[in-house]
Parts: C-alpha cells; structure tokens; sequence
C-alpha cells in the first residue's frame, strides 16, 4: 500500500520560497556577481518564482539562464526519457557566483551533471545549490545544498512527487510517497 | 517519441516524420551546444566512431569529424584509397576487422548503392550512410530540409526546385523523400539527359527550363555537376549547360523574385552557378554547413541511445 503524505500546500510552499529568497540576499546582497540557473524540467518553476520575488524586494532583474543536463548525464542512455530540452544561458559565467536552483536533490547525479554544464560557459568564483526538498541519505556522490527549502528522511524506493501550477495543476502540491 | 526506431540511419526513405522532427528537435538544442565557449558535450564519451570512407569527401567526412569531436567519441578514420582494399580485402572484411577493434558506430560512403544497406544488415554496430554511390545521402538532406525549416519556419507547402544534376545525385533522391515527408512541393530541373526516367514516379514535378524553375520555387537547391561520374556526354558542353541551366545574377533579377539559394557543394563556381549568386545575402550554402554539424551531432547522439 503507497503512503501519501504532503510535504508543501501552496501556502507553505510561498512562504518556503520567500524565506530562500531572503537567504540569497543575505550572501548575495546586490546580485551584481551573482547568476541564478534554473534546472529543465522543474527548476526553472522555481527559477521563475524567485527572480519576480527577488525583483519585488531588490527592485531589480537578477541574471538568470536555464540549463538542461541531458547531455553531461552519465545515465542517459537507461533513463526512459531522452528528449533534450531547451538550454538558454545568454551569458559567460566568469567570476561569477552562481546559484543551481532545482526542486528535488535526490542522488545528486543532475546537479553533478549541471556543474559540468555550467563550466562551459566559464570558470564561475563559485557554484551554490538551492533546492525545494533535499532527501537524505539517498546520495550517490557527495553533493549537499547551500540552501534548502525542507530536508526529508526517504529510502530510495520512496518518491517525491511535484506538482506546480505552471506544470498545469489546478494549486501547488509536494508529495512524498513510499 | 525519444529515440530513433531503426538502429541505422541508412536514408530518408524509411524515416518516419515523427523521426525526422525529432532529429531537428535534437539538432536545435546543438546548435545552441555549438555556440557555447567550450562547444563540446560528454554524451558519446563511451562510443568509438569508425568513419569509413571508400570516396573521396572533404565536407561530409570533415562535418561528421566535428560532430564526434564535439559529442567526445572516440573516432577512427579509414581511406580506402590507403587501406589493404586495394589489396583485394572484401567490404565485410574491412568492417569486421574495423568492428573488431570495439567499434559501436561505423559512418560509411561507398561508390555502390546499398554498400551500407548490406552491413547495417551484418553487424550489429549502428551504420549511417554517408553516401551510398547515386542512391541517397541521408544527413544531407536533413541538414538541407533543417535549414530551409529555420529560414521559413516550416516547409509545408513550400515550394523547393532542385536544379542540375539529379541523374547522378543522391542528394536529390534522399532531398526528394525529406521535404515530400515534412510537405514541401518539389521541382526537379535540368536537362533531360540528367534527369532519370521514372523519378516522376516519386510525385515531383519536372521542368526544362530553369527561368520558369526560378519563377515556381521558394528554394533553389542547386546541385553540382558531377562530372567524375559522367562516363557518356549528358551534354555538349560546359558552356552550353552553364549558357541553359546555370544561376546568376541576371536571371534572378530577371525573374524578379526573392529566391533562397543552396548547394550542397563542392560549389562548380561559373558552371552551375555564379559567384555572384552564391555569395549573395539570399544564399544559405554556408548556414548549410554550419547546421551540417549539429544535424549529424543529432543523428548521431540519438543511435547511440538504442546501444544500451
């Protein structure tokens, strides 16, 4: 029998998202060095999310770029989906700092993939992780976030489920099923 | 669908459009690879390349080169020309021999129709037809198609003459098949000697007369004599098929007519067409090229997921 327990309603999940926004500020301050990249598929939800609240308080547009991973996976060929999507970073990432925003850090496979997509625009001063949900103990290399939106304790069997309203559900709902 | 159903790419004949459109999905996303400051992807990191080359190329070999280089395979390159061929060795042979050294993709051209056809049948590498003697040269025409799609936003209904020398073409045929499946009207132009009998058959439509060609089509794809292959005279002379079928300048002013020019090259320069023409702004011969390498990077990338 699957369990189904929520982890973010829309409301904690607005509230999760701001306090990440004041955290980036706080070592971040005027993002004048600071570059944020969003993951394909649903890192760039929040991606979005983040840069209208980062606008609304700093009054200001933060750099920002989409990267999918596709490419630098080293399990793309036993994965069942292939399709490339769009990669858009109209900009070298040179000393800068930059911040990997996805949803779910699970193996840390993808964000080693996306470190390896973002050094070929550059050398960055630094590389930052923010994720929604960070599961624990399910590490495949040695990847942990600077900033987190919830940390969980799963088993790999376990499945977090998101669902956004830009993905086309009707609110925001996280789920995590085992 | 995410990956190609055959695990060759042998031509366009047997490409479904769902394949195609996947291909030029795929081929989007490395161009945007290509104009990164380090243009190189790990994705074949794992796969040995055999480009194996019984004719000559400079473009095609050349394009397909980059395109591993850029995907990280590890490549290995065979000329027939310096190879123990000449020594009498058959075509299985060669490609076992090659095979056996832990190849996982061999990019073939061959002066025979079906060379590639007949390995792909045995061995169990991935085979792309890089040019199989007259019969179809598959990367090409969906580089050509790919380029005419960015240009004009898609190729239904749009009109595509493809003037010269389609009797001894292979681009033509594999041309014909791609932009029939993807919606395109096309026109084959030429001198009768250099048109094959039956290619009515395949639903295009034929025309003598190069103005009239010019004043029908969105596209020109002009196509190289290829007088290496010409054992009979097609035609009296150079200067008689330059005089008749040849694209300059005056004739597209004549015609009035914004016309988009390709070629798949080795441009003849003054024969099939002028320079004035070929370097012109309408001209896509070099964004040809261009989008030659993140096709084949795309072909390429997408055989490689059906060798799990």
């Amino acid at each position: 029998m699957t369990n189904k327990s929520r982890l973010f309603n829309e409301a904690r999940l607005e509230i999760t998202i701001n306090r990440l926004c004041h955290q980036l500020i706080e070592n971040h301050n005027s993002f004048s060095d600071t570059v944020l990249i969003g993951l394909q598929p649903r890192g760039i939800y929040f991606l979005d999310r983040i840069k209208k609240i980062l606008k609304n308080i700093l009054n200001k547009e933060v750099q920002s770029g989409i990267l999918d991973t596709t490419f630098y996976r080293d399990d793309f060929r036993s994965r069942t989906i292939h399709r490339a999507k769009e990669t858009l970073i109209p900009f070298l990432v040179d000393d800068k700092n930059v911040v990997i925003i996805d949803d779910v850090l699970f193996t840390g496979r993808t964000v080693r993939s996306a470190m390896e997509g973002i050094m070929n625009f550059g050398r960055p001063k630094k590389i930052e992780l923010l994720v929604l949900v960070d599961r624990k103990y399910t590490r495949d290399i040695p990847v942990e976030p600077t900033y987190c939106g919830i940390k969980i304790n799963t088993i790999t069997s376990d499945r977090v489920e998101v669902n956004l309203a830009e993905q086309g559900f009707e609110k925001d709902n996280i789920w995590l099923i085992n | 669908m995410d990956k190609l159903i055959s695990k060759d790419l042998l031509g366009i004949k047997n490409l479904s459009i769902d394949e195609i459109n996947l291909i030029f999905e795929t081929a989007d996303k490395f161009k945007e690879v290509l104009q990164r400051p380090i243009k190189k992807v790990p994705s074949l990191r794992h796969m040995t390349i055999a480009n194996v080359f019984f004719e000559n190329s400079t473009r095609t070999k050349l394009s397909f080169e980059i395109a591993q280089k850029r995907l990280s395979a590890d490549i290995i390159n065979f000329s027939s020309s310096v190879s123990s061929v000449k020594k009498g060795e058959s075509l299985l042979d060669t490609i076992n021999n090659i095979l056996v050294m832990k190849v996982d993709m061999i990019v073939m051209r061959h002066p025979n129709p079906g060379a590639p056809h007949f390995i792909a049948k045995n061995i169990n590498a991935a085979v792309i037809n890089a040019g199989d003697g007259t019969h179809e040269h598959p990367t090409q025409a969906l580089l050509d198609s790919y380029t005419i799609k960015e240009k004009l936003g898609d190729l239904k209904n749009k009109k595509v003459a493809i003037i010269g020398d389609i009797y001894h073409s292979r681009v033509a045929i594999s041309n014909i098949y791609a932009l029939q499946k993807l919606g395109a009207k096309v026109m084959l132009c030429g001198p009768t000697t250099l048109i094959p009998k039956y290619i009515h058959s395949l639903g295009v439509l034929i025309e003598n007369n190069i103005e009239n060609a010019l004043k029908w089509c969105d596209v020109a794809n002009v196509l190289r004599l290829q007088l290496e292959r010409q054992q009979n005279i097609f035609f009296p002379s150079l200067r008689e098929y330059s005089l008749y079928f040849g694209i300059n300048k005056k004739i597209l002013q004549k015609i009035n007519k914004d016309i988009i020019i390709m070629h798949p090259g080795p441009i003849n320069r003054g024969i099939e067409i002028n320079s004035d023409v070929a370097d012109s702004s309408n001209s896509l011969i070099l964004d040809q090229v261009e989008n030659g390498v993140a096709v084949r990077m795309a072909v390429m990338y997408l055989l490689s997921l059906n060798k799990v």
